[in-house]
């Protein structure tokens, strides 16, 4: 499947088609997970508040899963150095960022009323915080080397070695006293059908927008990269 | 049938909500706007290539 779409005009073709089907579906998935995110019962404990974790939950998770997609991206990019690689990893970074301060946002919003306190430093929002920096770090060293290739070798490098960073997010629960819930307690939580399927749906949902918006960006950096390619051949003739 | 009644907390979860229903709007209308733009550069250069061949 990679082999296939590593070439860009494979990939143009893929992607024309591709990129509005899933757009589509998770148009389809976030409207159905909402409806049955304001159909959920309240919790006994958390109350309304509870349905804040149809989208918080999503949005870390999406947080983390745009990154190892641009781990993967920046892996191959700097092995292979394939040009496809390098804007897909380029056009990852946006959304990634935007996912990761969905989380920070809808969390502190969520745990205002249920810890009392908008943000604690404890592990678990601090290796998020840290994950957040990083994609800003990514997108300002990418803009700030004028010269593509260096920019996006360097870029590469400073994606895995903040890979690093995904499994202290991920086991921060378990390694460190902190305030977040366990993952444990969030199956508990989530063991009822009435929790579970808007879950699903809206991680589905997320998921499937990620994929399309991600498509329709590295099809922009593409056009971008021919348009420069373009402009000088025109500015040399 | 869907319940948009949230009660005390009505705040912080109508806030979530429409915080991310902003993001989404952003990130889509960004990358659509930005292959749009892109894609008429290069069909305007393709165009002038083509046009300044002998």
């Amino acid at each position: 499947m990679f082999a296939f779409l590593a070439n860009p005009q494979r990939f143009m073709a893929f992607s024309k088609v591709a990129a509005p089907l899933i757009g589509a579906t998770a148009f389809l998935l976030l409207a159905s997970g909402l409806w049955l995110t304001f159909s959920a019962p309240d919790d006994y404990q958390q109350g309304a508040t509870v349905r804040m974790m149809f989208i918080h939950v999503p949005a870390a998770w999406l947080a983390l899963f745009s990154y190892v997609c641009l781990a993967v991206a920046s892996f191959l990019s700097l092995v292979f150095r394939h040009a496809l690689a390098d804007a897909a990893a380029k056009a990852c970074a946006p959304l990634g960022a935007t996912f990761t301060a969905l989380a920070l946002i809808t969390g502190a919003l969520w745990g205002q009323p249920m810890w009392g306190t908008w943000w604690v430093w404890d592990a678990r929002l601090t290796s998020m915080l840290v994950l957040l920096l990083l994609w800003l770090a990514y997108i300002a060293l990418r803009s700030a080397i004028d010269d593509e290739t260096k920019a996006g070798r360097a870029a590469a490098i400073l994606a895995l070695v903040g890979a690093i960073n995904l499994p202290i997010i991920h086991y921060s629960v378990v390694w460190w006293n902190t305030l977040h819930e366990g993952s444990s307690s969030f199956m508990k939580n989530t063991g009822s059908s009435h929790y579970l399927a808007p879950l699903a749906l809206m991680a589905l949902g997320y998921t499937a927008a990620f994929g399309s918006l991600w498509l329709v960006r590295i099809r922009a950096e593409l056009y971008r990269r021919r348009a420069s390619l373009l402009a000088l051949r025109a500015a040399e003739a | 049938m869907p319940d948009l009644h949230t009660g005390e907390y009505g705040v912080y979860i109508w806030w979530a909500f429409g915080i991310t229903a902003l993001a989404f709007a952003g990130m889509i209308a960004d990358s659509l706007l930005r292959a749009r733009k892109w894609k008429r550069r290069v069909d305007a250069l393709e165009t002038q290539t083509l046009g300044n061949r002998p």
